[in-house]
């Protein structure tokens, strides 16, 4: 185990000197955008001397380097400081979006997950059948259309035709969690169908490789049913690629949400993004990155250390 | 005289009327082909037909335009989110009626000088904050100072350039002195900035989003909404609603979308595109209402071709406005006539000569001018507004008839009114609407505008401009503005396609006077307090 602890702790640290250089990326990419962020604040209304007032305020006139080292001091002891558009807190600005986001994810890998992991060990089971053809012909069409495609269809058909799910998920501070699921469901529904092929694909895919291994000839040889001996031979030794795949699915159901999110007003951290990009509100842009980054960060981590976990010669080598 | 089918059909009239389907105009103009006289006509308006307000429920409007980064600074107000809330929770010193005429809002009267150099507001005695103090003559001189001052970041800053000073006489009496004369100065005062805010000890108290409109901020998140409830000691007429619930939704598919399931009962934007379906569904009401934002088109006079006026009026005539109207805004426009003063504003000239489609000619005045095959570039961006560069695209297709080779360049939306705008010889341009002929010429015509975007120098023009300014008389102002109108268009470097409609929609049961404020979308705002449900 002390292999494992060491191995996260190494990853840790280079995962920091990603944020690092991804952070100087972020702040000089905003840089280069044309125009600057006085001028999106006053848009028409810009006059050059109101300009000149406005850039003086938001501390625009220090060289870019200059403001670069100013936020990586507060950044490394946790402060991300405060919007340069609006003065507010940056952590107040985005906590709440982060945390709608984390729920949005989580409420549809709570569905996608076991949903496509068990899809896919019947479809192994059930290789070259029917079933097997329709359940791929449909997840590869929902992955293959675009996500405000898939949501504006469900709106069609669950909110406009049957009234079943709201169309817009607006949230409210008093609504109850029964209301709170009902309201998400169908910004939840949409991730899962563009996320569940992948895993599921992964899954049969991973499992059919393994039935030709001799050991499960054995399996079969001194009788095992056949759903046995994909669940309990074959599906052990082919977590590590599902794993995998699992963990970049998650990390895409985070960070890939914001055309879902502008399909269903739903106020998560990539609308956010957006808006303080065309604003050029560099703390913002900033936060929300490393957020992303940092999420793909602990997420391919997480994918490693459950491939290791899983597999007995890693975890005790030679 | 009237027979049984002409009081059906009144009656139908006064129906649609009172579900909000027919505006006083119509109205009257209906009526009169059904043989009522007009003053028959204005009684049964005001008796019949006029809508009854009823008080009572929770309005949810969904709103387009909205940034998280929005916040409550009113010299940094841009966002139809930030207007739209601006009208709802603050007040105004002064207001545009339903009619299109002024009204007071805090001031209840005011009166200028004979040379429109110094104006005299009265404010009402009742207006109340939410917060209960009282709002006198102190916080209107803070709010108005605010957008003043060497330091100060405001976006209406130029727009209070020529005010020297503010004093009050007492507490309910403010006075304005201006460094020259401004007969449109209570106009002005509609500006979407000059927000009234209690004054504090270093300037004004913005940040809590304390005012003295209709409603009070509960909560909300600008880029996610705002719940408002009705503010008791309002000092003016309406807000029959009693809480307001305002939706950031970008996205126009899921704005409309809102709208037909009844998630919301209003939208403050429908795309053009799917305006007939949404008016062929019928338990929604589309409103579509001309303004005087317009589109133009500046090309720099004092930059080669343009300096010649032979070649400014070819490719004035070069445009078939028609068709732009048509394609480009689903017919949701009116044409321009090259000078920027639109219908919905006052002192519209009426029955000037239209410039039409005239290839032909455009080609003899190209000929004139020894510029045969006129070959020049178009600046456009699709930021500007939806369809921006394909009307440019059709624009060129039509100068081709008259031997002019238009090259449409597709400049990035990002940086667009710094970068291309005033920079670029032949650009086109998104105007929002202003209150008043004047306020337009003075900002983008003047020959000393920082904006006079097409760097328009008429020494006739701008002595009329002057006039204008100081001249209280109405009749007089007309002829003025009339005669400017014909300037602009004759001899002006700015071409304008179109004036965009406000279509906006809501739910049937939802109901307004049938007149709606042209200045912005939503009744010029103010449909939270103008608007009320029926049944």
């Amino acid at each position: 185990m002390g292999d494992i602890l060491g191995l996260v702790l190494k990853r840790l640290g280079f995962g920091l000197i990603t944020l690092l250089i991804i952070s100087i990326i972020i702040f000089f990419m905003v840089e280069l955008l044309p125009g600057d962020i006085a001028e999106a604040v006053l848009g028409q209304g810009a006059t050059p001397e109101n300009l000149a007032a406005l850039r003086e305020e938001m501390g625009l006139n220090k060289p870019a380097f200059v403001r670069y080292f100013e936020w990586l001091g507060g950044a490394v002891v946790g402060d991300f400081g405060n919007s340069v558009v609006s003065g507010e807190r940056v952590s107040t600005l985005i906590t709440e979006r982060f945390i709608n986001t984390l729920f949005l994810a989580a409420y549809a890998a709570v569905i996608a997950v076991p949903f496509a992991i068990t899809l896919g060990v019947i479809v192994a089971l059930l290789r070259n059948t029917l079933f097997d053809r329709v359940a791929n012909v449909l997840t590869l069409t929902s992955i293959s259309s675009p996500e405000f495609f898939l949501g504006y269809i469900l709106i069609l058909y669950l909110s406009v035709k049957t009234g079943m799910f709201p169309a817009i998920s607006s949230l409210r501070a008093d609504m109850s969690f029964a209301d709170l699921l009902h309201r998400t469901f169908l910004p939840a529904l949409t991730l899962v169908l563009v996320v569940t092929a992948h895993m599921m694909r992964m899954t049969r895919a991973a499992i059919i490789n393994l039935l030709a291994s001799p050991y499960i000839e054995m399996a079969r040889l001194k009788g095992t049913p056949p759903w046995k001996v994909i669940v309990k031979h074959a599906l052990p030794n082919a977590w590590a690629p599902i794993i995998n795949v699992i963990a970049l699915n998650l990390a895409y159901l985070i960070t890939g949400v914001v055309l879902v999110e502008v399909v269903f007003v739903y106020p998560g951290i990539g609308q956010a993004l957006v808006d303080a990009v065309s604003k050029r509100d560099f703390p913002i842009v900033q936060a929300c990155c490393l957020i992303f980054a940092a999420t793909f960060i602990l997420l391919n981590l997480a994918a490693d250390v459950g491939a290791i976990l899983t597999n007995p010669r890693l975890r005790h080598p030679k | 005289m009237r027979n049984k089918k002409d009081l059906s059909l009144i009656d139908r009239l006064s129906h649609e009327a009172r579900l909000g389907r027919l505006s006083r105009r119509d109205f009257m103009r209906h009526s009169a082909a059904a043989g009522l006289t007009a003053a028959a006509a204005t009684g049964l308006w005001t008796s019949e037909a006029k809508a009854q307000p009823k008080s009572g429920g929770t309005f949810r409007v969904a709103i387009h335009d909205n940034n998280t980064s929005d916040t409550h600074n009113p010299g940094t107000y841009l966002s139809i989110q930030q207007i739209f809330l601006a009208h709802t929770h603050r007040a105004y010193l002064t207001l545009i009626n339903t009619d299109q005429t002024l009204g007071g809002d805090v001031a209840e009267d005011w009166s200028g000088s004979e040379d429109a150099s110094e104006w005299t507001f009265k404010l009402r005695d009742n207006v109340t904050f939410h917060d209960g103090r009282k709002c006198t003559a102190d916080d209107v001189i803070a709010s108005m100072n605010f957008h003043r001052g060497e330091a100060s970041t405001s976006a209406a800053k130029a727009l209070l350039a020529d005010v020297a000073d503010i004093t009050k006489t007492d507490d309910l009496t403010v006075v304005f002195t201006l460094t020259g004369p401004n007969a449109d100065l209570p106009w002005l005062m509609t500006d979407y900035h000059l927000t009234i805010q209690p004054a504090s000890e270093d300037g004004i108290e913005w940040r809590n989003g304390i005012g003295c409109g209709p409603y009070k901020i509960v909560d909300g998140e600008f880029g996610v909404g705002f719940k408002l409830e009705r503010h008791d000691g309002w000092h003016g007429e309406g807000a029959y609603f009693d809480a307001v619930e305002m939706i950031a939704i970008n996205d126009p598919n899921a704005r409309q979308t809102a709208l037909v399931t009844g998630d919301v009962d209003a939208v403050s934007a429908i795309d053009l595109k799917t305006m007939a379906l949404m008016q062929r569904n019928p338990q929604l009401i589309v409103d579509n209402v001309p303004s005087a934002s317009a589109i133009t088109m500046p090309m720099h006079t004092n930059t080669a071709p343009y300096d010649d006026v032979d070649v400014r009026m070819a490719l004035k005539l070069a445009m078939n406005r028609e068709e732009i109207v048509e394609k480009i805004a689903f017919g949701a426009g009116t044409a321009g006539n090259d000078f920027h003063h639109s219908p919905a504003q006052p002192y519209y000239p009426e029955g000037l000569d239209q410039l039409s489609y005239d290839p032909d000619q455009a080609r003899a005045l190209l000929k004139k001018a020894g510029h045969e095959n006129l070959k020049i570039n178009l600046s456009s961006a699709e930021s500007i507004f939806s369809g921006a560069v394909d009307m440019c695209v059709l624009y060129s297709e039509q100068a081709k008839a008259a031997g002019i080779d238009i090259t449409v360049v597709r400049e990035p939306n990002d940086g667009y009114y710094s970068d291309v705008w005033l920079k670029k010889p032949f650009c086109a341009v998104a105007w929002g609407a202003r209150p008043t002929p004047d306020v337009m010429y003075t900002l983008a015509y003047k020959a000393d505008a920082a904006w006079n975007e097409s760097f328009w120098v008429n020494e006739r023009f701008n002595e009329l401009l002057l006039q204008g300014k100081s001249e209280l008389d109405d009749a007089k102002r007309s002829e003025i503005y009339r005669e400017m109108a014909q300037i602009a268009r004759d001899d002006g470097g700015t071409i304008i396609p179109f004036f965009r409609n406000f279509v906006y929609g809501r739910r049937s049961n939802v109901q307004n006077t049938g007149e709606l404020a042209a200045s912005w979308e939503m009744d010029g705002c103010r449909a939270a307090s103008r608007w009320w449900f029926d049944g």
